[in-house]
C-alpha cells in the first residue's frame, strides 16, 4: 500500500460527503478523515519497516509531467499532521450548525486532499497544481460560512486569494525557468542541476515571494489577521493549523535546496526576517481586542520563529522547525477551538465582552490554561522541544539571534497571560457560561494528549524526520 | 538506591495533584487536605531514607528525551549530597505547610484546588532539585514558576491578584531567557547538559577552556537566578506575590522556590569558579539587594510585605556568599532561613487568620496575650533572623559576614548594615503586632483567639528548628561542610579558623543586632510611636515607602514604551504595509481604468494612434 490511498480516501471522501446530504455530511466526513488517519498510521508503520511507500507513474508526456509522490520522513510527518488534525477539526465543529453543511465538509476534505498532495508531490507541476488547488476550498469556506457581513468577508477573502495567487505565480515562473534548463519537472533532477549564483538568487526570490506570503513572513502578512477573523473557526483552524505549514515545508523541500547558494550566502538576512516577525507579531498581539486576531498575530510570531529555524541550515534549526510545525499545528487548533467555544456561548470574539469565565467553567479553564502554557512553550509540552532546538540553532549562527528571538518566551508569556486574564479571570460574568460538553472535552483531550505525549517523548517524530533533514542538509552542502 | 523509590518520591505529589484535581471536590475538604498532605509526607519519608542510606552519587536515567545535533538529553535524576539536602527541607517544610493549610484554607470553597496546586508545586520543586541535567531541572524551574502563578492568582476574581500573578510569571521568564542562553552556550561548548558530565569535562580540560564564553554563560545563568531568587533587577515580583494565600508565601516565596537560583549556582559551582568577574558581580548584586530590600522593609505597614522584603534581603546575603565562592555558607543560610522565614510567614498567617484578613500592622497590637504560641514562635524566629546568639540565623549570617570580611571590607559593611536594619524592622514588626494595646475594631477584639493545633504545631516545630538549626554547621565543627564537600571543586572556603578577628566580627554583628532591636524597642514600646499615614511621609521615608519607585521606573522604561510600540505598529505600520501591498493591486486597477478611457470607439482616434505608432517604429528601424 502506498500513499496514494490517502489521497484517494480524502478525494472520494469529499465526493461521498457531498452526496450524503446535509444531515450526515459531518459524520461521513469524520469517517473518511479518520480512515485517512488510520491509513497514514499504517503507511508509517510500513515506512518504518523499510518499505517504499512512494508512488510514481508517467502522467503527461509533453511536457513531461509525472504523478510522482515522494514519501520520506518529512513528507510523511506533514501527512500525519494533516490527517490527524483534519478529523479533530471536523469533530470540533460538531457543536456548530452550518447551512448546507454537505458543501462545507466536502470542501474541508477536498482541502485536506490538496494539502496532502502538496506535501507528497515530487514533480514540480503536480506540486504546483496541488498547491493552488488547496486555495480554492478555503476561499469558499471563508467566503460562504464566515463571520461578519458578507461585504467585509468578501473584501478580506478576495484580497487573500489574489495575494497568495499572485505570489505563487512567481514560483511558477521559477519552475518554468528550471524546466527549460533541465527538461524535467522532477525534484530529483532539479536537485542535480548547477545554477549560477545569479540564477539561484532569482529562483530563491521567486520562491520566497510565494512562501513568504503563504507562511506568512513579515511584511507579507497583511492578509492574515483579517482572514483569520472573518473565516469560520473551522477554516481558521485549517489555515493556521495546516495550510501555513505548506509554505514552511516548501522552504525546506524546494527553496533552500534548489537555490542553496543564495540560502547559504544570505541566511543571516532570512533568519533576521523570521525573528523580526517574532517580535513584530508578539508586540502586535499585545494590543489586539479581538481574540481571533490576537491568535493570528501570535501565530505570525510562531511561524516567524519556525522559518528562522529552517533558514539557519543547521540540523537543530531545521529539525526544531519541523517539530514546531507539528506542535504549533495542534496548539493553534486548540486555541482557536477555545475561541470558538466562547463564541458559541457569548456570540462574540471581542475580548472586552469576556471575562469572569473561570468561576463558571473550571473544566474549560483548565483546558484553555494548558493550551496557553503549551503556546508559551513550557518545558514538558511539545512546543518546548522544537522551540528549544530552534533557539539553540540560533546560537550556532549568532548569539544575538538567540537573545532577540528568545524574547518570544517573555513576550509570548506577556500577551498570552494578559489575554487569559482578560478572557477568563475576574468577577463572575453576568452571562451564563456552561462548562464543556462531552464532545468539547474530548476534542481538547485529544489535542492535549498529543501535546504532553510528544513533549516528553518526541523520539518517534525525531527519528522519523532526521534522515530527511540530513538528506536536505547533504543536498545543501553538496558541491556542484 | 533503586529507581522505584525515586519514582515514588517524585510521583507521590503528582498523584496527589491528579487526585485532587479530578476527585477533590467530591471527596470533600478534609479528604482533599489529607491526601495532599500525606503525599508530601511520603516524599519526605523517602527523602529521609535516602539521606540515611545513600552514600554515593547515583544517576537514574528513565528514557531519552531530546536529541540535538551534538548531544542528547535523557530524562534522568541525580541523587547526591546537594539534591538530597534540598529534598529534605523542601519536603520537610512542605509537609508542615500542607498540614498548616488544612486548617488555614478550610473555609475556602476551592480548598481541593489549593492542595492540588501545592502538590503540583512540590512535584516540580522535586524535579528541579533531582534533575540530572539542565533541561529536566528546567521542567521544574518553569513548573514552580507556573505553580507560583496559579497560587498567587488563587483568588482569581480580584484583578490586582491576577496582575501580581502575571507579573511574577513574566519577570521569571525574563530570567529564564538568561538561563536558556547560558544553557545554549554550555551545550555548544561541551556537547552535554548533564551536570556530572559537565563537571568531568570541565575539570578534565582545565587548561584548554574557553574562559571568555564560560564567563558569558555564567553571567547568563546568573540572570536566570536573579529571576527565580528575586535579586536586582528582577526582584519586584516577589513582594507583589504576597497576594497569594499565606501558606503559599511561606512555602514558595520564602522557603523553597526562591532558593532555586541559589541551588542552580551551587550545582554549577565548577562553572562559576572559572568566572571570577561574574562572581564579583554576583557578590555585589547580592550585597546591594540585601541593603536595598532591607531599607524598603523599614517602612512597610503590611505584615506580609515586611516579610517579603526581608526575604529579598536575606536572599541577597546568600548571593553575597555565592559570589564570594562560599557556597557551603550560602546553603547553610538557605536552610536556616527556610526554618525561620517559614515560621514567620506561618505565624503572620496565624495572626491574619485571627484578625479575619487584616494585614496592616497599624491595626494590630497587643496580640501577645491572646496568641501566646504564635507570639513565642515568631519571637524565636525573629531573634533567629536578627542574628542573636545562639539561634540558627546567628551562625549562618555570621559565616556570610566573615566570608565577606575576608573578601572585601565594603561588602562586609553593606552586609552588616543590612543585618542591623533587619533586626530593626523585624522587631518593629513584632512590637507593632504583639505589644501595647490592640488597635483594631472592638468586634475583632472579642474574637481574638489562638489558632488551632494544626496551625500551631507546625509553628512550634519550625521555631525549634530556628533555635537549634545552627548546630548543623558550627564554625569549628561543621557537619554541613563535611557533608557537602564532594560537591565542590575547591575547598578554599570550607572552614574558618576561629581567630581573634572572627570573635571581634561576631561581637560586632551581635552588638549591631542588639542595637537594631533596642532602637525598635525605644521607638515602638517606649515612645509608642505608630507608623504615620503614607501620604504624610516626606523625603527619604517617602522614597523608601514607595520602594524607590522602581516599579514606576520599570513601568515607564519598559511596559509603557512596549505598549506605545504596539500601538504604533498597529495604527501606523500595519496600515502602511497593507496600503502598500494592496496599493499595488489598486495601481493595476488604475492602469486598467486609464486604458479603458482610451477605448472611446472613435475610429479617427484609433487611426491617429495607429499612424503615430507605425511612424515611430519605422523611424526607429530605418532612421535611428
Amino acid at each position: 500500500m502506498d500513499v496514494t490511498i490517502i489521497l484517494l480516501l480524502l478525494f472520494f471522501g469529499a465526493i461521498a460527503t457531498y452526496f450524503s446530504g446535509d444531515k450526515f455530511a459531518a459524520k461521513v466526513a469524520l469517517f473518511f478523515s479518520c480512515a485517512s488517519f488510520g491509513a497514514t498510521l499504517y503507511i508509517l508503520n510500513n515506512f518504518n519497516a523499510g518499505l517504499n511507500v512512494g508512488y510514481f507513474s508517467q502522467w503527461i508526456n509533453l511536457p513531461k509531467i509525472a504523478f510522482a509522490l515522494n514519501a520520506d520522513g518529512l513528507s510523511l510527518l506533514m501527512l500525519l499532521l494533516t490527517t490527524s488534525l483534519t478529523p479533530i477539526i471536523i469533530y470540533s465543529s460538531f457543536g456548530n450548525h452550518f447551512e448546507s453543511s454537505k458543501n462545507l465538509y466536502a470542501l474541508v476534505l477536498f482541502m485536506a486532499f490538496a494539502m496532502c498532495g502538496t506535501f507528497l508531490a515530487s514533480d514540480v507541476l503536480l506540486y504546483y497544481i496541488f498547491w493552488e488547488l488547496a486555495l480554492v476550498p478555503i476561499y469558499f469556506i471563508a467566503l460562504v460560512w464566515g463571520n461578519g457581513s458578507a461585504e467585509s468577508r468578501k473584501k478580506a477573502v478576495v484580497k487573500f486569494f489574489i495575494y497568495t495567487l499572485a505570489g505563487s505565480l512567481f514560483m511558477l515562473v521559477g519552475f518554468v525557468y528550471l524546466y527549460q534548463k533541465t527538461g524535467s519537472f522532477l525534484l530529483g533532477d532539479l536537485y542535480k542541476i548547477s545554477l549560477s549564483p545569479t540564477e539561484q538568487s532569482w529562483i530563491f526570490l521567486a520562491f520566497f515571494l510565494a512562501y513568504a506570503i503563504k507562511i506568512p513572513l513579515i511584511p507579507f502578512h497583511s492578509w492574515q489577521a483579517k482572514v483569520y477573523q472573518k473565516a469560520p473557526t473551522i477554516g481558521t483552524m485549517l489555515l493556521s493549523g495546516i495550510m501555513l505549514k505548506m509554505g514552511l515545508y516548501s522552504v525546506l523541500r524546494w527553496q533552500i535546496t534548489i537555490a542553496k547558494a543564495t540560502a547559504i550566502e544570505y541566511k543571516n538576512w532570512y533568519i533576521a526576517i523570521g525573528i523580526a516577525g517574532v517580535i513584530y507579531g508578539s508586540v502586535l498581539a499585545l494590543r489586539q481586542k479581538n481574540l481571533k486576531k490576537l491568535l493570528a498575530y501570535s501565530s505570525l510570531a510562531h511561524v516567524g520563529l519556525i522559518a528562522a529555524g529552517a533558514f539557519t541550515l543547521t540540523i537543530d534549526g531545521m529539525r526544531g522547525a519541523v517539530l514546531q510545525m507539528l506542535a504549533h499545528g495542534f496548539v493553534v487548533v486548540g486555541l482557536f477551538y477555545a475561541a470558538e467555544i466562547i463564541d458559541r456561548r457569548f456570540q462574540t470574539h471581542e475580548i472586552s465582552k469576556m471575562g469572569g469565565i473561570r468561576s463558571q467553567a473550571p473544566k474549560f479553564t483548565s483546558m484553555f490554561m494548558i493550551l496557553v502554557l503549551a503556546s508559551v512553550a513550557l518545558p514538558g509540552t511539545f512546543n518546548f522541544v522544537g522551540e528549544f532546538a530552534v533557539l539553540y540553532s540560533f546560537v550556532q549562527v549568532n548569539i544575538w539571534f538567540s537573545i532577540i528571538g528568545g524574547l518570544t518566551i517573555v513576550l509570548g508569556a506577556y500577551y498570552m497571560l494578559k489575554m487569559f486574564q482578560n478572557v477568563m479571570l475576574g468577577e463572575t460574568n453576568e452571562k451564563v457560561f456552561n462548562d464543556l460538553t462531552f464532545n468539547e472535552s474530548f476534542t481538547f483531550f485529544l489535542i492535549i494528549a498529543v501535546i504532553f505525549f510528544f513533549g516528553l517523548y518526541p523520539k518517534p517524530i525525531t527519528d522519523l524526520i532526521t534522515p530527511s533533514i540530513e538528506n536536505i542538509l547533504l543536498q545543501i552542502n553538496r558541491i556542484n | 538506591m533503586n529507581s522505584t523509590l525515586a519514582l515514588i518520591l517524585v510521583l507521590a505529589p503528582f498523584l496527589g495533584f491528579l487526585t485532587n484535581v479530578f476527585f477533590g471536590k467530591k471527596l470533600g475538604k478534609s479528604v482533599a487536605g489529607f491526601i495532599g498532605t500525606t503525599t508530601i509526607v511520603v516524599s519526605f519519608a523517602i527523602s529521609v531514607l535516602l539521606f540515611m542510606t545513600s552514600k554515593d552519587t547515583v544517576q537514574i536515567s528513565l528514557f531519552d528525551w531530546m536529541q540535538l545535533a551534538n548531544f542528547k538529553v535523557d530524562f534522568g535524576f541525580l541523587f547526591d549530597q546537594l539534591s538530597i539536602l534540598w529534598l529534605l527541607f523542601v519536603t520537610g517544610i512542605g509537609s508542615l505547610i500542607h498540614l498548616y493549610s488544612i486548617s488555614y484554607m478550610h473555609d475556602d470553597e476551592n480548598m481541593h484546588k489549593f492542595f492540588a496546586y501545592l502538590n503540583l508545586f512540590v512535584f516540580f520543586m522535586i524535579t528541579l532539585v533531582i534533575g540530572n541535567n539542565f533541561l529536566v531541572m528546567f521542567i521544574g524551574w518553569e513548573g514552580v514558576g507556573l505553580c507560583s502563578y496559579l497560587l498567587i492568582g488563587f483568588w482569581h476574581k480580584n484583578h490586582e491578584y491576577n496582575d501580581a500573578a502575571k507579573k511574577a510569571f513574566i519577570m521569571n521568564r525574563i530570567g529564564d531567557l538568561g538561563l536558556l542562553i547560558g544553557v545554549f552556550i554550555l551545550a555548544a561548548l561541551f556537547s552535554s547538559l548533564n551536570f556530572v558530565d559537565l563537571k568531568t569535562i570541565i575539570q578534565g580540560n582545565a587548561g584548554a577552556l574557553n574562559l571568555r564564553w564560560i564567563s558569558i554563560a555564567a553571567f547568563a545563568l546568573f540572570i536566570g537566578a536573579t529571576g527565580k531568587s528575586a535579586q536586582i533587577p528582577l526582584y519586584t515580583w516577589l513582594p507583589d506575590a504576597m497576594a497569594g494565600p499565606t501558606p503559599v508565601s511561606a512555602l514558595i516565596h520564602a522557603a523553597t522556590m526562591v532558593t532555586a537560583g541559589i541551588f542552580m549556582i551551587t550545582r554549577l559551582n565548577f562553572v562559576f569558579d572559572l568566572a571570577p568577574q561574574v562572581q564579583t558581580i554576583i557578590a555585589v548584586v547580592g550585597a546591594i539587594t540585601a541593603l536595598l530590600a532591607a531599607t524598603i522593609g523599614l517602612l512597610q505597614n503590611d505584615i506580609k510585605k515586611v516579610l517579603a522584603y526581608s526575604t529579598v534581603s536575606q536572599l541577597g546575603l546568600m548571593f553575597l556568599a555565592l559570589g564570594l565562592g562560599a557556597y557551603q555558607v550560602a546553603v547553610f543560610h538557605v536552610i536556616t532561613h527556610a526554618f525561620f522565614k517559614a515560621c514567620l510567614f506561618l505565624g503572620s498567617g496565624s495572626v491574619i487568620h485571627a484578625l479575619h484578613g487584616e494585614q496592616d500592622m497599624r491595626n494590630m497590637g497587643g496580640l501577645k496575650k491572646a496568641m501566646p504560641i504564635t507570639f513565642w514562635t515568631m519571637m524565636i524566629a525573629s531573634l533567629a533572623i536578627a542574628g542573636i546568639f545562639p539561634l540558627a540565623g546567628f551562625w549562618s549570617k555570621d559565616e556570610i559576614l566573615i566570608s565577606a570580611f575576608h573578601g572585601s571590607i565594603t561588602l562586609w559593611i553593606v552586609g552588616s548594615v543590612a543585618s542591623i536594619l533587619t533586626a530593626f524592622y523585624m522587631f518593629r514588626l513584632m512590637y507593632l503586632t504583639f505589644f501595647n494595646d490592640f488597635r483594631g475594631a472592638a468586634t475583632q477584639k472579642s474574637h481574638l483567639h489562638e489558632s488551632p493545633a494544626l496551625i500551631t504545631f507546625p509553628l512550634v516545630i519550625l521555631a525549634l528548628l530556628s533555635f537549634f538549626g545552627g548546630l548543623i554547621s558550627l564554625p569549628t565543627n561543621s557537619w554541613l561542610n563535611h557533608y557537602l564537600a564532594p560537591i565542590f571543586s575547591s575547598t578554599a572556603h570550607a572552614e574558618h579558623v576561629l581567630g581573634s578577628t572572627e570573635y571581634v566580627l561576631m561581637a560586632i554583628a551581635m552588638l549591631g543586632a542588639i542595637f537594631g532591636i533596642g532602637y525598635a524597642y525605644f521607638k515602638y514600646i517606649k515612645k509608642q510611636q505608630l507608623p504615620v499615614e503614607p501620604s504624610e511621609l516626606t523625603g527619604i521615608s517617602k522614597v523608601l515607602y514607595h520602594k524607590y519607585y522602581i516599579d514606576e521606573l520599570y513601568m515607564a522604561l519598559v511596559v509603557k514604551p512596549l505598549n506605545k510600540l504596539a500601538a504604533f505598529f498597529k495604527k501606523s505600520v500595519e496600515t502602511a504595509i497593507s496600503d502598500f501591498i494592496f496599493g499595488i493591486g489598486e495601481l493595476t486597477n488604475a492602469i486598467g481604468r486609464a486604458g479603458k478611457e482610451l477605448q472611446t470607439g472613435s475610429i479617427g482616434l484609433y487611426l491617429f494612434g495607429f499612424v503615430i505608432g507605425v511612424g515611430t517604429i519605422l523611424f526607429y528601424l530605418f532612421l535611428a
